[in-house]
């Protein structure tokens, strides 16, 4: 039984996906658009670890004759078979002009967490 | 005119450099992640026209130096840092 759990520990792995969506969308179906994203990775059990919306943002060069897009940000824990279905997704959806997922190994799952525990100390500070 | 004889003169000084030392600044400061998503970072990896310095200018070591690569790249292709460009800095 012991040995089973761990197979299946060793299966999960985080993930981080970053996508651009079109500028010329609303808030509201910004929010739509994210949340649709947000169901793929739940519905084929992958648990969302951090969430991040970067917003609206200048393109470095532009994309599809486009100079701006709305950055948003997952990290996710689950199996290698989300990021296909999450791939897929993207690559059918038109609303979405770039998107990239990388695994992370145990450095930068170190990084990210500790960076992630700076920021919410800072916060903290702010508040007191 | 009076001359010193007990000094050799040059027309040019000898020109003594010491060149200081380059080190991996990943090395010294342990840092072990180098993150896509921080432009800012990486543009210090880059030169006015958005080309990777090479390692014998950062003086970076060869493990650091693809991380870096990896990560300007994926920097790149989220329009986080352009392809080409003029005047980058």
């Amino acid at each position: 039984m012991l040995y089973k759990n761990l197979i299946y520990l060793n299966m999960l792995n985080r993930y981080e996906t970053v996508f651009i969506a079109t500028p010329v969308l609303s808030e509201a179906q910004m929010k739509e658009a994210v949340e649709k994203f947000r169901n793929v990775i739940t519905s084929n059990n992958g648990v969302i670890v951090h969430e991040e919306y970067w917003g609206l943002k200048k393109l470095a060069y532009p994309i599809q004759k486009k100079s701006t897009g709305f950055y948003h940000l997952f990290e996710f824990e689950g199996d290698g078979s989300i990021v296909e279905q999450l791939e897929l997704q993207f690559r059918r959806d038109e609303k979405i002009i770039r998107f990239l997922t990388v695994k992370l190994e145990k450095y930068a799952i170190e990084y990210l967490e500790r960076k992630r525990a700076k920021k919410e100390e800072s916060l903290k500070e702010k508040e007191a | 005119m009076v001359q010193n004889n007990s000094e050799i003169r040059y027309l040019t000084p000898p020109s003594v450099e010491i060149r200081k030392k380059k080190y991996c600044r990943f090395r010294k400061n342990r840092i072990k992640y180098i993150d896509y998503k921080d432009p800012e970072f990486l543009k210090k990896f880059l030169n006015e026209q958005g080309k990777i310095l090479p390692r014998r200018v950062t003086g970076t070591s060869l493990k650091y130096q693809r991380k870096i690569a990896m990560a300007i790249k994926r920097a790149r292709h989220l329009a986080l840092l352009p392809y080409v460009t003029d005047l980058l800095k």
